[in-house]
């Protein structure tokens, strides 16, 4: 296996882009990232994408793309696993390069959410759940998650302001990311004034539907230098399952997948968690980075709140999360999110994520979470130095 | 929408009698249905009849529900935890909403699940209610 770096980044601000369609939004990342690296050409396109279908009637993307971009003819194939499907692509593309079939690959997530709205969006979405034996009951995506943390509440005895942390962090490093949806800090008391949305989930818990796309450039490492002298190196590329029914987890407050694929990373990068500077984790729901923290090591069972509540989760913290604003104030355009915090990453270990840069940004992670926990993935990067 | 009938049809035997099967080799309770046991991963076994009696593992309210379920909005979905064993996702029905503890005994009865339409199907399945016993 070849040792990958990535050699271009490109992200759109997100948003509700009326004027943009889905093969515009992507090709704006692309262009970016293949400005970036300084290339042309690239041997595969693989895009990212969970509801091209749904939303926009557009089911074969990969070639639509593609030759959009001025890439006609290449491989291009769209990889789809809900809201991983950012890291999903990513990890096809590291495959690509990986074995030697493909030197230079361009991933694309992309997602067209505001050609919908209302209940068909909502029923969209909640296709990522098990159709058969969840969804048939009206469950939605909101509902799943809060499920799972009123469970979580009740087993651990925590209260709504545990969590207020998460949002409150998401929103003040939202605030200097040009590219996020919502760019202004929120107080506690906002979080504790919010709606709720299925009890105990309340309007600030939740991260917004958005369009959006990020794209990102990878080739192996030897022949990185040519392109560029500030490369991202990929040291780690892991996916795990797990049921896709919540009710069917061995455990519903555990997210074994995210265990399973981090735990694999490590393995892979040869670190251990308390070496990572940053952690870009997938804080859909204020619930989800909880479980994010624990499953990945950070926290035991039930003490994912701790990090937020103590502050460790800031930037000048002992693990900075969501380091430009997370699902929940950058937003989460479901199919592109992957590679946001991918392209998130990079800019932290370039040096380059302005306001928000790390000083020591040396190692980070990003970890992708599908439907309610069933595909995680999970990357670690490094710096070039 | 008609193709969806065969869908929906071939499930019927789960929706409105909640039967599974009993693993033949670890003899673990499967609900819903499955080839291959979750639990022991041998090819799973002869039919098993749920008694329909569980307890409210934990449960929410949806205000913002997806295509087919506005007429019903808001409603309450939980997480049951079934006596025998398995866990499934189900509404509440004769509750008030919110007004639902997570511990409490509930028993399956069949309702109208979701309307696709006018001129769509009109699922039916299970719903859990309050245990007769205890209102």
């Amino acid at each position: 296996m070849r040792d990958i770096s990535i050699i271009g980044i490109g992200q759109t601000p997100v948003g509700e882009h009326w004027g943009r369609s889905l093969r515009h939004l992507a090709y704006d990342a692309l262009h970016l990232a293949m400005k970036d690296a300084g290339t042309e050409r690239v041997d595969a396109l693989y895009v990212g994408n969970m509801l091209s279908g749904e939303i926009s009637g557009q089911a074969h993307i990969g070639p639509l793309i593609a030759d959009f971009a001025g890439l006609r003819g290449i491989e291009a194939v769209k990889i789809e696993a809900a809201c991983a499907s950012g890291a999903a692509a990513f990890r096809q593309g590291v495959i690509g390069v990986a074995s030697g079939y493909q030197d230079v690959v361009a991933v694309v997530g992309v997602e067209k959410m505001t050609d919908d709205v209302g209940s068909r969006l909502t029923a969209g979405l909640a296709s990522a759940a098990d159709a058969d034996y969840e969804t048939v009951h009206g469950v939605t995506f909101v509902a799943l998650n809060a499920l799972i943390m009123q469970r979580y509440m009740h087993e651990y005895g925590l209260s709504k302001g545990d969590f207020a942390n998460f949002s409150v962090n998401a929103h003040a490093n939202g605030a200097n990311n040009p590219n996020a949806m919502f760019r202004r800090a929120i107080s506690k008391e906002t979080f504790m004034r919010a709606g709720v949305v299925a009890n105990p989930v309340s309007l600030f818990d939740a991260s917004p539907m958005a369009d959006g796309a990020a794209a990102a450039i990878i080739c192996p490492t030897r022949l990185a230098r040519e392109y560029t002298d500030k490369a991202v190196h990929v040291l780690a590329s892991a996916i795990a399952t797990d049921s896709l029914a919540v009710h069917d987890r061995k455990n519903p407050l555990w997210l074994q997948a995210a265990e399973d694929s981090a735990h694999t990373a490590y393995r892979q990068a040869k670190i251990t968690p308390a070496e990572l500077d940053f952690f870009e984790l997938h804080d859909a729901f204020t619930i989800m980075a909880a479980l994010s923290l624990e499953a990945a090591g950070f926290a035991k069972a039930g003490q994912g709140t701790r990090l937020a509540v103590n502050g460790d989760i800031a930037l000048d913290g002992k693990l900075p999360i969501a380091t430009m604003g997370g699902l929940k104030a950058r937003g989460h355009p479901v199919g592109a999110t992957g590679m946001y915090q991918i392209v998130e990453a990079a800019l932290q270990l370039r040096g380059e994520a302005g306001k928000n840069q790390l000083p020591h940004a040396r190692l980070g992670m990003t970890q992708n979470i599908g439907g309610s926990g069933a595909t995680i993935g999970t990357h670690i990067f490094k710096s070039s130095e | 929408m008609t193709v969806e009938i065969a869908r929906h049809w071939r499930l019927n035997s789960q929706r409105y009698s909640l039967i599974g099967e009993e693993c033949p080799a670890c003899h673990y309770k499967i609900f819903p249905p499955r080839d291959v046991c979750p639990h022991c991963a041998e090819e799973a076994g002869p039919e098993f009849h749920f008694s329909g009696n569980g307890t409210v593992f934990s449960h929410t309210t949806v205000h913002t529900p997806p295509e087919g379920f506005e007429a019903q909005s808001p409603y309450t979905v939980a997480l049951v935890k079934l006596d025998e064993g398995p866990m499934i996702t189900a509404q509440l029905t004769d509750v008030d909403n919110g007004a639902v503890e997570i511990g409490l005994p509930v028993e399956m009865v069949t309702r109208k699940l979701a309307e696709q339409g006018d001129e769509g199907l009109i699922l039916y399945g299970y719903k859990f209610r309050p245990q007769m016993a205890m209102a």
